[in-house]
C-alpha cells in the first residue's frame, strides 16, 4: 500500500485530495457525506472582507463534460465565516485551506491580517479577481499585480501559514507568472483557476449566464490543466504545486501528480458525485499501487523524467544499464 | 429559514454513505416505468432515500451512465414513497423530457441502475393541528402534493386540490387525488380538460368555501407567484415548492438562489436546494427574480467585480 502522505510546503497532509474553492461551500454540507477530517483538506469558497451577494441568476449552464458558472462570489464576508465556519471546520478535524479574494491589494492584505491569529492550515490566495485600482485588469493576468499581491500577502500573514497563489489559465504565459509569484515569496502555487467561457441561448438569443461570461470547469478543461502543472512544474520546479481541473477519478488525479503535483483538488466532480474526495483517495492509492510507487512523494513530477530514468527509478532495470 | 427547520431528522445509521442525519446517495433500480401523458414515472429502489422522506422533498439523480458527459445531476420531487417493510423502500418521481438529461432518463428500462442523492431540501411545513387547506399544482408540480395531501388528511385536516396545465397532456395527479380527497379541480389553459383557464380561476372561490387557513403549492414560477398574491388577498400563507435549476442540490454550487426576505426583513439571495425548494410565498420577491435588488444583502459589496 503506498503512503498517502503528501507536503504543501510545510503543512503535512494524511493524503493528497483536497476540495477545490467554490465547490465545497466550507465544508459543513459535504460532511452529510463523508468525514471531512479524512480527505485532504477543505479549501473554502473565496472569502472576502464584506459580505457579496453575488450575480443574478441565471448562474449556471452545463456544458460538455463541465460546466460554466457566474456566482460573482457570494459569500458571507470575513467576519461571519470567522465566527461560523472556520470554528466548524476545526471542531470537525479538517485541515482549513483558506482562500482568499480581493479587488485590491489592500483588500486581500487585509484579509490576511485577519487571519493571522486564525487556526488556518494554509491559505490559498484567489488572484483570478479584478484589481480594481488598475481598470479591472485580472491580478492573476498581469505578472506584476500578481507579484504585489503574493508578496503583501506573504509579508501580512503568519509567517509559518504557507500562501499559495491560485493561478489562472488565461494568460499567455503561464511560467512566467509562476515565477513571478514564486519570486514574490510564494511558498507554493494552485491551479488552475476555471477559463473563461460564454453560452449563448439560442431560443432567447441572449448571454446564457446572468453575468454573461462565466468560468469552465469540469472534465472539458483538463488536459488544459495537466498542461499548465506541466509547464508551472518545470518553470519553479522548487514550488509544491496543488493541482485542479476536471479530475472526476483517481486515475486524473494521477495524471495531475505525474505532471508535478503534489496534492490535488476535487471541484465539479463534487456536484455530480458528493463523495469523490473519499472515492478518488482510494481509487488513487490503487493506482500507486498498481504503478508500484511506493508513496505519492515518489510520483510527484514522475512523468518529467525519461522512460529511461523512470525504469532505473522503478527498478525494474539495473542503473549501470542505463548509465553503460 | 434553516436548513432542516421542517426536520427531516434521521434516526439511526444507514448502509449509504451518510454520516449524520440527513440525505443518502445510494444505488437504486428502477422497479417500473409508467407514461402518464407527456411524463415518465420511475418508481425506484432506494430503501435509504425513501426512509427519511417528508413531503416537499426532491431527489437528485444521475444522468447518462458511466463516464457521462453530463455531470449535473437533475432533481425531482418526491412522492409515492414507501419507507417499505417486508420489501426494500421504494420513491417515485415523475420526469418530463425537456433535455438531453430527462430524454436519457425517460429511456432508461427497469432494471437500470440510478445513482441517487436524497431526500433533499426542506419539506412542506405542516400544522400541528388540523387546518383547512388548499393545494394547486400546476404541471407535474402536482408530484409533491399528492403525499402532502396524504399527510393532511391523516391528521383530520380538509383540503382541495386544484390541479392545472397548459393541456390535458401535460395534467399529472388527477386521477390519484381523486382517489384520495374525492374530488379535484381540473384546469388547462386551452380547455382540453376541465375548466378553461388558470388554477388562479377557481382558487379564491375554493379558499372561501372551505374556509382555507393555508394554501400550498408547487409549479412553475409564475404560478407560484399568482397563487401567493391570492393567498395574501386572502390574508392567509403560501408555502410554495420551487422549480429552479440546480447544480448539485446539496447546497454546494450556489447556482439555485432567490432573493427571499429573512425573518429580519433583510433580504438575501439563498440555495433554492437547502434553503428550499418550499419557501413561504409572501417572503419570495418574485419580482426581482433574475435580477440583483440594490437592497439585497451583500449587493453593495458587489462593486468592481
Amino acid at each position: 500500500m503506498a503512503d498517502m502522505s503528501t507536503r504543501l510546503a510545510s503543512l503535512a497532509l494524511p493524503n493528497p485530495v483536497l476540495t477545490a474553492s467554490g465547490c465545497a461551500a466550507a465544508g459543513r454540507e459535504l460532511a452529510q457525506f463523508f468525514d471531512v477530517s479524512a480527505i485532504g483538506g477543505v479549501v473554502t469558497k473565496s472569502i472576502m472582507q464584506r459580505p457579496r451577494s453575488g450575480r443574478p441568476t441565471p448562474r449556471m449552464a452545463e456544458t460538455p463534460s463541465g460546466m460554466l458558472n457566474s456566482i460573482g462570489l457570494q459569500g458571507p464576508g470575513i467576519d461571519s465565516f470567522l465566527a461560523n465556519d472556520l470554528p466548524w471546520l476545526r471542531e470537525h478535524g479538517a485541515r482549513a485551506v483558506v482562500s482568499i479574494a480581493g479587488g485590491s491589494t489592500d483588500e486581500y492584505v487585509a484579509l490576511a491580517k485577519r487571519l493571522y491569529r486564525e487556526p488556518v492550515d494554509l491559505i490559498e490566495v484567489n488572484i483570478s479577481c479584478p484589481n480594481v485600482e488598475s481598470r479591472g485588469q485580472v491580478f492573476a493576468c498581469d505578472p506584476l499585480a500578481a507579484s504585489q499581491v503574493i508578496s503583501a500577502v506573504r509579508r501580512a500573514a503568519h509567517p509559518s501559514t504557507p500562501i499559495f497563489a491560485k493561478l489562472s489559465p488565461d494568460v499567455t504565459d503561464i511560467g512566467q507568472i509562476a515565477r513571478a509569484v514564486a519570486d514574490a515569496g510564494a511558498d507554493g502555487i494552485s491551479l488552475i483557476n476555471t477559463l473563461l467561457g460564454m453560452v449563448i441561448d439560442t431560443e432567447t438569443l441572449q448571454p446564457a449566464l446572468g453575468g454573461v461570461t462565466g468560468g469552465l470547469s469540469g472534465p472539458a478543461i483538463r488536459p488544459v490543466a495537466v498542461r499548465c502543472v506541466w509547464q508551472v512544474h518545470r518553470a519553479v520546479p522548487h514550488l509544491p504545486l496543488l493541482g485542479m481541473g476536471g479530475i472526476m477519478t483517481g486515475k486524473d488525479a494521477l495524471q495531475f501528480i505525474l505532471a508535478g503535483a503534489s496534492a490535488v483538488s476535487v471541484g465539479t466532480a463534487v456536484f455530480h458525485d458528493p463523495t469523490a474526495p473519499i472515492r478518488i483517495i482510494r481509487e488513487l492509492e490503487a493506482e500507486l499501487d498498481r504503478c508500484g510507487f511506493a508513496s505519492v512523494a515518489d510520483a510527484v513530477g514522475f512523468a518529467h523524467r525519461t522512460p529511461a530514468e523512470q525504469a532505473a527509478l522503478r527498478g525494474t532495470i539495473d542503473v549501470e544499464e542505463i548509465n553503460a | 429559514m434553516a436548513f432542516g427547520a421542517g426536520g427531516s431528522p434521521v434516526t439511526g445509521g444507514n448502509q449509504a454513505t451518510s454520516t449524520e442525519s440527513g440525505p443518502v446517495q445510494e444505488v437504486g433500480e428502477i422497479f417500473d416505468v409508467t407514461r402518464y401523458g407527456s411524463y415518465t414515472q420511475f418508481t425506484v429502489v432506494a430503501p435509504g432515500v425513501a426512509r427519511a422522506f417528508q413531503p416537499g422533498q426532491f431527489v437528485a439523480v444521475a444522468v447518462g451512465g458511466p463516464d457521462t458527459s453530463m455531470l449535473l445531476r437533475r432533481s425531482f420531487a418526491l412522492y409515492g414513497v414507501k419507507p417499505g417493510t417486508d420489501f426494500a423502500g421504494t420513491i417515485q418521481f415523475v420526469v418530463a423530457a425537456h433535455g438531453r438529461g430527462t430524454e436519457w432518463l425517460v429511456r432508461q428500462p427497469v432494471g437500470t441502475k440510478l445513482d441517487l442523492v436524497g431526500p433533499l431540501g426542506v419539506p412542506f411545513p405542516i400544522p400541528r393541528e388540523p387546518v383547512p387547506a388548499v393545494l394547486v399544482g400546476g404541471g407535474y408540480g402536482s408530484a409533491p402534493l399528492l403525499p402532502l395531501a396524504e399527510r393532511l388528511l391523516a391528521q383530520g385536516s380538509d383540503i382541495r386540490m386544484i390541479l392545472g396545465a397548459a393541456t390535458a397532456d401535460r395534467l399529472f395527479g388527477q386521477l390519484a387525488a381523486k382517489r384520495l380527497i374525492g374530488s379535484v379541480t381540473v384546469t388547462t389553459d386551452d380547455g382540453t380538460a376541465g375548466q378553461r383557464g388558470r388554477v388562479t380561476d377557481p382558487l379564491p372561490s375554493a379558499i372561501e368555501q372551505l374556509g382555507a387557513q393555508l394554501v400550498y403549492a408547487c409549479g412553475p414560477m409564475p404560478m407560484l407567484r399568482a397563487v401567493g398574491e391570492v393567498a395574501q388577498a386572502h390574508a392567509i400563507p403560501a408555502q410554495v415548492a420551487v422549480e429552479e435549476s440546480m447544480a448539485c442540490g446539496i447546497g454546494v454550487c450556489m447556482t439555485c438562489v432567490l432573493p427571499v426576505r429573512g425573518n429580519d426583513g433583510v433580504s438575501r439571495f439563498v440555495r433554492s436546494c437547502v434553503e428550499g425548494p418550499v419557501f413561504d410565498a409572501g417572503r419570495v420577491r418574485w419580482a426581482d427574480v433574475g435580477t440583483l435588488p440594490a437592497d439585497l444583502h451583500g449587493a453593495d459589496g458587489m462593486g468592481g467585480h
